[in-house]
């Protein structure tokens, strides 16, 4: 997916979340980031290394967990974290601390000497999460870290993951197509088609669409938009089949608009936004996770 | 030691450690070619004389060497295989966006596969005298474990430039078919270039690995002399395995990580 026009400063210390559909850019934005992909245009520059002029300084300060596991198998987490330290320069009772260290941080302590293969898909990813870490890096790369775990060890990794943040000082960015998991940044950088939809404060994105949303199902959303339109003097929008309201105080219309199509209505929600309503209100349409091919 | 000494003995130290932490790859580089041997060897004994060789060379003695290469081959194919889909969901993703020489990764890995191929190798050496084939002096063992590391860190080199150009190892196993395994036939291993008609006598002459069989036939003393001579054979060898080291690295530079 080609990427246009998507511009951000992620700050220290940040968490920042890269949300969007498969096919969005996002995991293209994450390649580039991790020096895995010349960018075709553009500059991306971390803690001052540029990635396509000095890789070699942004490969210093980045620590990657890819989405798919990078750990060996064969080898004991330990052993993995050795063979990463090596690749690092670190070496010897430097590195045997470090490594005893990281475990530790991720509850793994216990487990060092067994095979990944041996290790649940759960504590696996927390051994990623301490090898990524293993040299310092000041800024953390994850792409979708929490693919295919269950939700208690997706809760699991996300509390290790907040106290290495917290010990480390660490700035982060992640790659998720999860609502909820979005949710936990402090911004979030939405992208659509390779281009950043919106970028801010969870909390500020949805504010901006100003109080609530209605959304009524009808067999003929159109019919009743124009209709609404002209009896309320809203702007309702036509989204996947349902009329779809954006408003201050949604309460005061819901029983009007009832009262006015009672024929019409064949069912209706009021809410307070949510992160799937700011993709509505930037791209006309819902957020569906699985919209194309993963690029 | 350097950065770069550092990613290869940790690269290579990976290799040896995973192999021998899966039995079955163990088995299975060095089974099947000792099967061929046995089948082959004494299938095709009766019925096989030298040519320009002594009476005396049987069949399983003149296989002997070819065996050898192949169990090379099939180790080198082994472990640099799993180069492709290791880059795309595997250890290699992480080494990749490491800081240090792709060319570090590349003799790693290369390095790692070309000493398990020797080791593998010896233990079907160690079978040698039963069919009366044992190096002659300590000087005679030195030569043919330098022989055995050049063929084996050649071809272990070039398993790993085609796994670095390809995207899948359906791919590579069509190669293999197509390309390594005549590439192994027709190398003076089953049968000798000198007796085979013109353009096979031919191809098998311009055959690199021809020569690299024709060093190992020697340091064996394994028959077949009428072959190119062994300086000229260590020399070519030698050459291939610079080349196709060379040709990894640059395919490896070339290649984003995925």
């Amino acid at each position: 997916m080609a990427l246009g026009g998507v511009s951000l400063d992620v700050a220290q210390r940040e968490l920042v979340a890269l949300l969007g559909p498969n096919g969005s850019g996002k995991t293209t934005l994450f390649r580039i980031l991790t020096t895995a992909l010349l960018p075709g245009g553009g500059s991306v520059s971390i803690f001052g290394a540029d990635v396509v002029r000095q890789p070699w300084r942004a490969r210093r300060e980045i620590g990657v967990v890819f989405q798919s596991p990078s750990l060996d198998r064969k080898l004991t987490p330990a052993e993995n974290l050795r063979h990463q330290g090596h690749l690092y320069g670190l070496r010897g009772r430097e590195l045997e601390q470090r490594i005893a260290t990281a475990l530790e941080r991720v509850g793994l302590a216990e487990r060092a000497r067994e095979r990944v293969e041996r290790l649940s898909g759960g504590l696996a990813r927390r051994v990623e999460l301490a090898k990524g870490m293993l040299h310092r890096p000041r800024l953390l790369l994850l792409d979708e870290p929490t693919t295919g775990l269950d939700p208690s060890a997706r809760r699991d990794f996300w509390s290790y993951f907040d106290a290495v943040r917290r010990e480390t000082g660490a700035t982060a960015i992640l790659t998720t197509h999860l609502l909820d998991e979005a949710e936990r940044a402090d911004r979030i950088a939405l992208l659509d088609e390779g281009r950043l939809v919106a970028l801010g404060a969870p909390a500020a994105l949805k504010a901006e669409i100003g109080g609530d949303v209605v959304t009524v199902q009808t067999a003929e959303p159109e019919r009743l938009a124009a209709a609404v339109a002209e009896r309320f003097g809203c702007s309702p929008a036509v989204v996947e089949g349902a009329v779809r309201i954006e408003l201050a105080r949604g309460h005061e219309l819901v029983p009007r608009l009832v009262e006015a199509f009672p024929d019409a209505i064949r069912g209706l929600t009021l809410g307070k936004p949510t992160l799937d309503d700011v993709f509505v209100h930037r791209t006309g349409r819902h957020f569906h996770a699985d919209q194309g091919p993963d690029t | 030691m350097s950065r770069f000494g550092w990613a290869v003995l940790t690269l290579w130290q990976r290799e040896l450690v995973r192999f021998y932490r899966q039995p079955s790859r163990v088995v299975g580089a060095l089974a099947p070619p000792v099967l061929f041997w046995l089948l082959i060897g004494t299938g095709l004994g009766p019925s096989f004389r030298v040519p320009g060789g002594s009476a005396g060379t049987s069949y399983l003695a003149y296989f002997f060497p070819g065996v050898v290469i192949l169990i090379l081959l099939f180790t080198a194919i082994f472990s640099e295989i799993s180069i492709i889909e290791d880059r795309r969901e595997g250890f290699l993703q992480a080494v990749l966006v490491a800081p240090v020489p792709r060319a570090s990764v590349v003799l790693g890995k290369v390095l790692g596969g070309t000493t398990l191929a020797v080791l593998q190798s010896a233990l079907f050496l160690a079978l040698g005298p039963a069919v009366g084939l044992r190096p002659s002096s300590a000087g005679a063992v030195a030569v043919l474990a330098v022989v055995l590391f050049l063929l084996a860190f050649a071809l272990t080199a070039l398993a790993a430039a085609i796994a670095w150009w390809l995207d899948s190892t359906q791919g590579f196993h069509a190669i293999m078919n197509l390309f390594l395994v005549p590439m192994w036939l027709l190398a003076g291993t089953l049968f000798p270039a000198q007796g085979a008609p013109g353009w096979l006598g031919t191809v098998m002459r311009v055959n690199p690995l021809s020569y690299g069989v024709a060093a190992l036939r020697r340091a064996l003393s394994a028959g077949g002399a009428a072959g190119p001579g062994f300086a000229l054979s260590l020399g070519v060898t030698s050459a291939c395995a610079v080349v196709a080291f060379a040709a990894a690295t640059w395919v490896a530079a070339r290649r984003p990580s995925r």
